[in-house]
């Protein structure tokens, strides 16, 4: 099946939120924090501005708790007395005239008294620094498996590494928006969002409303990457309380600077392994502490942090692993999802160590993989048993096949001796990762979907998913289309809207196609019963029961439902982080080539190869392209995308100096999968738009270490890094 | 501080889609912003507002632009092509071949792809991806807007 809403995309004819007609809106604007920590003391609203033309907003005008619902509450919709990272936000403005709001932001001058900031997560806080708890921890995790102090004692090989990856921008294109307005005491807030309940949430705790006087809508959104979870909840509470305080509507909209400045990035993180391995490879204790940087408050955090630890020690058999992940305050701009959530940062880290440590050992980096992949009946650090049927050495196998890597590594090297200034190499990561949410945050988000049998006999599926790019509708359109015999011109996904969708949980975690889809087939076979078990192998035969189910009751509504239940073969504990992190996790294998000029350290990516397990592959053509847009980010994130910091604020914050990949960056990338379906997801598929995130930057890296002798232990690594590497 | 005046306005005429259309607009009106918010033609995007991303890309005099670079006074009597010009039968293999996710570089992408389409010899100078390299996408990894542009060239190439 195409992709059902393309042409409208490809035509401009899709409504993002900037494109709904703006006559009567009032456009808003933030004023924020200069300094990464202090006391406001002042805040001056300069001449030149008629502020009574204005609809000025700040703390005092919020009617709950200044605090925006997340994880936890400490995160305040706007600063009262103190901020704790430059661009908080501390007053917000709305005007007609988007020239005046610009202006009047300019006009408002902030005093504050500064404190000493936390600036460098990798240095404990000095104790004016502690601005959390006793030690600015936000979230401390362990996982244990073995005895892994004596394991390493008696290791005859330990090999120690320490690895650093830095922060990266989502920069989708469409940067973010939100427009609010009152309705008949209604509070209607439309924007660009990955998670309308999230969002709906929010605002009913600040605003001190009830789920009826909250409705948020999705409009087309144009990429999220995570970047979309949990920030666009403040656009929405600010655009909120402008528009209630000046009963107007109110668009507020961040141009792409001050999207990249003020909202959410990928944690930055620093992995130190101390691994003891024999003398073939066998890895025999993993020992694994992973410190990621918070920023200024928790967001998402602990759930980043619970997601690195459980993929840190790769998908790897070994009897004892010991993995102990923090995330700290530091007084940045705070960190939030980013696709993979975490497990880009601590597989690179680990597909890294293994090739240092094959190097170490002489080996091939293919055999120690080889070795140690898990095999069927085998164990993750968590102490979960894989037996899914998928076989991760095939899978090796298959890219190993694909990418010729052997061949390839051949001519390399006879290429290297005869070659004056450039260097070729290729490098290889095996990595897993698992779909919906941690432990047992499937079963407490209790998610929802509902399918209607309309009196015109159309299918009409309700969820709060949203597409934003990674194909969601097509693939709802898909499963029910199979699932029923339906012609797809009569199934319809309605717009994510909060006053019509059941809460089926965010849109996120790589959990859409598998486990919100999986309800939807059950959903499907709900509706199907109530039809009296009409059968759903003739979708014309079960549109007609449809429309005759109507005729003999008038007024009613004719609903397939399905509710998340923990599949009673799943057990885990979080106390102990033991047992089964998720249903299911695809398994994949990255095979990067690249060139390295030593004249001037400029590295490209020649050739890429991505063989993937992922259940089922439900769409080719959505989740190819899933896997290369991964890809493309991840080899941004290795290479190119740095984020120059001063005082905790992104200083590169445009896209002429914040570098991504463009077309000509982007090598070739072979895509194949393979298929182990799972009965945990719609017709057996995993979660796939995290998966390729984790494996080009140690791939990539491992081949640059191949191709130049080098060691780099950190990202991005950009040609001035590289040649500090090789000139060092 | 001082609020520049609003209402140092201009007159302009261009050709827009084929059709003649006047604006009144302030001299530092970008051409971005009169066609979205005054023209109410929203299929041009805003990515970075900088000319770095070709979200706004159109097409003046029939050679690719970044619409948040140029003022609306500059297209004075030229003709302006944007995406509400095309129909999506003409982006047939941009369909099929998966060329837009989000969709919120595919306006930009789609009138620089006609561009190269209406100037097939450029290829005999340019690699594909290097003409498309203005053009930033953060979904697709580029390689299905390739397929398509090539799938569609030589579906062209062959009528
Ligand atoms: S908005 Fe014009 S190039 Fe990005
Ligand atoms: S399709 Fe999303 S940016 Fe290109």
């Amino acid at each position: 099946m195409l992709r059902v809403e393309a042409r409208s995309k490809l035509t401009g004819r899709e409504v993002f939120i900037d494109d709904l007609p703006a006559e009567d809106i009032w456009w808003a604007g933030t004023v924020r924090s200069s300094l990464p920590r202090g006391r406001i003391r002042d805040i001056h609203f300069g001449s030149g501005i008629d502020w009574s033309s204005l609809i000025v907003v700040d703390h005092r005008d919020i009617p709950g708790p200044n605090e925006v619902q997340m994880i936890e509450r400490d995160m305040p919709v706007l600063a009262a007395d103190v901020v704790r990272h430059v661009h908080e936000p501390i007053v917000l403005l709305a005007h007609p005239s988007r020239r005046i709001v610009r202006q009047a932001v300019q006009a408002i001058s902030v005093t504050i008294d500064p404190d000493e900031p936390m600036l460098d997560f990798r240095h404990p806080p000095t104790p004016q620094q502690i601005q959390y708890g006793s030690d600015n921890v936000f979230k401390k995790l362990k996982i244990e498996k073995g005895t892994v102090d004596e394991a390493l004692a008696a290791a005859p090989i330990v090999v120690e590494g320490e690895y650093e990856t830095g922060a990266q921008e989502h920069v989708y294109i469409e940067p973010q928006g939100m427009q609010a307005q009152v309705e008949n005491d209604v509070l209607v807030v439309k924007g660009s969002m990955q998670c309308p309940y999230y969002i709906q949430h929010a605002l009913m705790h600040a605003l001190n409303r009830n789920e009826k006087q909250v409705r948020v809508i999705q409009t087309a959104t144009g990429g999220g990457f995570g970047g979309k979870e949990d920030y666009p909840s403040i656009i929405a509470l600010h655009a909120a309380l402008l528009a209630i305080k000046g009963n107007r509507p109110v668009r507020l909209i961040y141009d792409r600077q001050e999207d990249m400045a003020a909202t959410t990035k990928r944690h930055p993180a620093l992995i130190r392994h101390r691994t003891g391995v024999d003398h073939h490879g066998r890895l025999l204790v993993q020992d694994i502490d992973v410190l990621l940087d918070g920023g200024a408050y928790v967001t998402l955090s602990p759930v980043v942090l619970s997601r690195s630890i459980i993929h840190a020690a790769g998908p790897y058999h070994c009897e004892n692993v010991r993995i102990q992940g923090r995330v700290v305050l530091t007084n940045s701009v705070p960190f939030g999802a980013f696709r993979g959530f975490g497990a880009p940062q601590s597989q690179f880290a680990n597909e890294r160590q293994i090739d240092r440590i094959a190097h170490e050992l002489n080996i091939d980096p293919v055999q120690i993989r080889k070795i140690n992949l898990i095999k069927d009946g085998q164990t993750t650090a968590t102490n979960q048993v894989i037996n899914d049927g998928a076989d991760r050495i095939q899978v090796l196998d298959r890219a190993i096949d694909l990418a010729e890597y052997h061949d390839r590594k051949k001519a390399h090297e006879v290429f290297n001796v005869q070659h004056p200034t450039l260097r070729r190499g290729i490098g290889v990561a095996s990595f897993f990762h698992g779909a919906g949410f941690t432990g047992s945050g499937e079963v407490q988000l209790a998610s929802q979907i509902h399918i209607h049998g309309r009196p015109d006999g159309i299918l009409e599926v309700r969820s709060s998913n949203v597409e934003m790019g990674q194909g969601a509708l097509t693939v709802f359109t898909q499963i029910v289309a199979e699932r029923m015999a339906y012609d797809q011109d009569y199934i319809v996904i309605v717009a994510a809207d909060t006053s019509v969708v059941p809460n089926s949980g965010p849109t996120v975690a790589s959990r859409t196609s598998m486990i919100v889809g999986k309800l939807l087939e059950q959903a499907c076979d709900d509706l199907s019963r109530q039809l009296n078990g009409e059968s759903n192998t003739d979708g014309t035969a079960l549109k007609d029961a449809i429309i005759r189910w109507h005729h003999i009751r008038p007024d009613q509504e004719l609903i397939g439902k399905a509710q998340y239940n923990m599949p009673p073969d799943i057990h885990w504990n979080d106390l102990t982080y033991e047992g089964d992190a998720y249903s299911a996790f695809a398994w994949s294998t990255h095979i990067a080539e690249v060139e390295i000029d030593l004249r001037t350290f400029v590295i490209r990516v020649i050739n890429f190869t991505a063989v993937q397990e992922i259940g089922k592959v439900l769409n080719e053509t959505l989740a190819r392209g899933q896997i290369q847009g991964g890809i493309t980010q991840a080899i941004g994130w290795a290479l190119l995308e740095q984020c120059h910091w001063n005082n905790g604020s992104m200083q590169n914050n445009n896209l002429s100096d914040y570098v991504i990949p463009t077309c000509p960056d982007v090598p070739p990338i072979a895509v194949e999968f393979l298929e182990s379906p799972t009965p945990h997801g719609a017709q057996g598929a995993k979660g796939i738009g995290e998966l390729p995130m984790n494996g080009p930057a140690p791939a990539i890296l491992n081949a640059i270490a191949q191709a130049t002798g080098a060691d780099p232990r950190s990202i991005p690594l950009t040609p001035e890094q590289l040649m500090e590497t090789l000139l060092t | 501080m001082t609020i520049a005046p609003e209402n140092n306005m201009v007159d302009v005429s261009f050709t827009l889609n084929g059709k003649l259309v006047d604006v009144s607009v302030s001299a530092t009106d970008r051409l971005l912003d009169t066609l979205r918010y005054d023209l109410r033609l929203a299929g041009t995007k805003e990515g970075c507002g900088e000319g770095e991303c070709g979200a706004c890309t159109v097409l003046l005099d029939g050679l690719p632009v970044n619409a948040c670079l140029i003022f609306t006074f500059q297209v004075r009597n030229r003709e302006v092509q944007t995406i509400e010009s095309i129909d999506a039968h003409e982006l047939e293999e941009f369909h099929s071949e998966g060329a837009t996710q989000c969709g919120a570089c595919s306006p930009g992408v789609v009138m620089t792809a006609l561009w190269i389409r209406n100037h097939p010899s450029l290829l005999q100078t340019h690699q594909l991806s290097r003409l498309m390299a203005g053009n930033l996408c953060r979904c697709t990894g580029y390689d299905a807007i390739v397929k398509s542009l090539e799938a569609s060239l030589s579906i062209q190439e062959r009528n």
